[in-house]
């Protein structure tokens, strides 16, 4: 990657939670580095660890239950973890803003639009309530919602569920903040709308330049928006690079097969195929034998998967920067056929 | 007038609707709140009753302890509308004063309660733990004695007086408000929006003051109306007892007290004190059915 440092280096985080039924390892060792402007999508399925991790990152995982059992989160150069709460809360919202998956739980009912949108500037910007509300207003005119000096009194329960998630966008650019998480912010609206929101969070990147971590279950989301993807699976980091290196070229069973569970409409009638699913399912986190977690569910599985959990490493015959954690050979296997 | 005039006809409802959507939360409340009868009579009962109780002095044809041994016991009549009590009193001027008594112990009381028991619930809510374990151990403790028995234990403990009889009925639900508060903060505390307000930076002071408290506000202002109603049945009960309010000052529980000795002769002397209390606690509990009704459905949509 490049010279200059990350603007977030995230090495070997670890979160458990302490359960009755015991300790589930939701977050284990991953590690990946960020560039400023940076679009990373992360995918995986519910369970795999994806929001946890960005939630621990931020201190915002509840405690107890939840404990972050190892790691370091650099954030331009800072351990996020070990920054005590009070320094913590100046990061949150004002250098990461947030953006959460629910637009109609994740704002207050009983507060204004505008106070909300405000609310961040107050806390980090000393803005008094008219320069506030000043901003806020232009914030609502940059995600594009009309008569924006009118709805910053309106309440949340008179916007539409894309229109609260431009809200939630506001909200979370508020402070020009160097990074963006988005954990599912497209997954409950509907799919013109959720076009319209990536199309609006694409603008917002070219105007602002902030770097966007984009958490999501959906490839397709990830194809249009990020420059790099990382998929997760219990906990790791399966696999991670470029979108076109990774989406053209998987060397890890399960993005293949996550790739193979969608249609693609490019191809036509011609090129039509059956839609695979990933048979299983996800491991029980309480317990991790030793070896690859997804080798239950790998057709490719070998021998040693399950016996030893593969590193992440450099694929060979792929772009730098293309990782992936497999001891199998992904492109010589299918090409001998297996796993058709 | 034009509140009702939108929930009628569908006809006139259509182009109202056309115009921009500026209900305004308070009116769209209203217009909830208004569309139930039993509401509306409710309100209208208290705000005739709290007329009374404020202009007592104008209002009231005689003076309320003015003895007239001319007219011991003398049955409703243009003069005395509500007729006389055992010394010769006016009842109607009793009544209308006996108001003040009654809705400034219901209103009194409950502030108290509410002024104790918010910041308690939503500490025990909001901080969890320990200071959770002590508080509502101590609330469950209080809450195991009847609320009528606990404020007549503490009224005889203060001494009888109005005062002290508020005071007493104000500890006594102090219980209940501890509860409910807890009981929502914990609710709202798990709603997303609270984690988006920490995700923000938001401290967590702030984000009981800002984000917690004013979404609770509608559950403890519906059990806050309903709470005076059973406190105004309290400081009935207490004055009937000789422990609220001291002779000759009237209220409405004392004059039962007295009127039950002649229930044959003077009946008048019990019906009004009766309906009176009936009236009110009836009116503070639609308000409160009113309210909850037209408050809880916004909340969810």
């Amino acid at each position: 990657m490049s010279d200059s440092p990350p603007l977030l280096d995230v090495r070997d985080l670890a979160v458990a939670f302490d359960t009755d039924g015991g300790t589930v390892r939701a977050v284990n060792g991953v590690a990946y580095g960020l560039r400023e402007g940076e679009t990373l999508g992360i995918v995986g399925e519910s369970g795999s660890g994806k929001s946890v991790h960005v939630l621990a990152m931020l201190g915002l995982v509840p405690r107890p239950p939840g404990r972050i059992t190892g790691g370091q989160v650099l954030f331009q150069g800072r351990d996020l973890l070990a920054l005590p709460e009070r320094h913590l809360r100046r990061v949150r919202g004002a250098e990461i803003g947030m953006v959460f998956q629910d637009p109609m739980s994740s704002l207050n009912p009983a507060m204004t639009v505008g106070a909300q949108i405000a609310e961040p500037l107050r806390l980090h910007r000393g803005l008094d309530g008219r320069s506030a509300r000043a901003r806020a207003r232009d914030l609502l005119d940059l995600v594009r919602i009309p008569d924006a000096a009118r709805r910053l009194d309106h309440y949340p329960h008179e916007f539409s569920g894309g229109q609260r998630q431009r809200v939630m966008i506001a909200i979370g650019l508020a402070c020009r903040p160097k990074l963006l998480i988005a954990d599912e912010a497209t997954t409950a609206l509907d799919v013109t709308v959720q076009a319209e929101i990536i199309a609006l969070v694409q603008d917002l990147k070219r105007e602002i330049g902030m770097a966007i971590i984009w958490i999501t279950h959906d490839l397709g989301v990830v194809a249009g928006i990020a420059d790099t993807v990382q998929v997760m699976y219990a906990g790791r980091i399966v696999e991670r690079g470029p979108v076109e290196a990774v989406f053209s070229d998987p060397r890890n069973a399960y993005t293949l097969g996550l790739l193979r569970s969608l249609p693609d409409l490019t191809r036509g009638r011609a090129g039509r195929r059956r839609l695979r699913q990933i048979e299983g399912s996800p491991p029980d986190m309480r317990f991790s034998p030793p070896g690859d977690p997804f080798a239950p569910r790998n057709p490719f599985a070998t021998p040693r998967c399950r016996i030893e959990a593969p590193p992440l490493a450099q694929v060979a015959g792929s772009v730098p920067g293309h990782l992936a954690a497999a001891w199998y050979d992904l492109p010589a296997l299918l090409a001998q056929g297996a796993g058709r | 007038m034009s509140e009702a005039d939108l929930s009628t006809p569908a006809a006139v409802a259509a182009p109202v609707a056309a115009l921009p959507p500026e209900p305004g939360a308070l009116r769209a409340f209203w217009r909830r709140f208004s569309r139930r009868r039993g509401a509306l009579a409710g309100l209208v009962i208290v705000v005739l009753l709290g007329i009374l109780a404020l202009g007592a002095e104008w209002i009231a044809p005689f003076d309320p302890t003015a003895t007239d041994w001319g007219a011991v016991r003398a049955a409703p009549d243009p003069t005395h509308l509500f007729g006389t009590d055992e010394v010769g009193r006016d009842v109607l001027s009793r009544i209308v004063f006996g108001t003040r008594a009654s809705l400034g112990a219901g209103l009194t009381s409950v502030a108290l309660a509410v002024a104790l028991g918010l910041p308690l619930g939503m500490l025990a809510g909001y901080a969890g733990g320990v200071v959770d374990g002590a508080i509502m151990r101590l609330t469950d403790a209080l809450l195991a004695i009847p609320f009528l028995i606990l404020a007549i234990a503490l009224a005889a403990f203060l001494g009888p007086s109005l005062t002290n009889a508020m005071v007493a009925i104000g500890l006594s639900a102090t219980s209940i408000f501890v509860r409910l508060t807890r009981a929502q903060v914990q609710a709202v505390a798990a709603e997303e929006f609270v984690e988006a307000a920490r995700a923000i930076g938001n401290p967590p002071w702030r984000i009981a003051l800002r984000h917690i408290l004013p979404n609770i506000v509608p559950a403890i202002l519906v059990q806050a109306t309903l709470t005076i109603a059973a406190a105004i049945i309290a400081e009935a009960s207490l004055s009937f007892l000789g422990l609220g309010q001291q002779p000759p000052e009237p209220s409405w529980g004392s004059m039962l007290n007295t009127a039950k000795n002649f229930l044959d002769q003077a009946p008048w002397m019990a019906i009004w004190p009766g309906v009176s209390i009936f009236l009110a606690v009836l009116a503070f509990n639609l308000v409160g059915d009113g309210l909850r009704d037209a408050l809880d459905p916004r909340e969810r949509r």
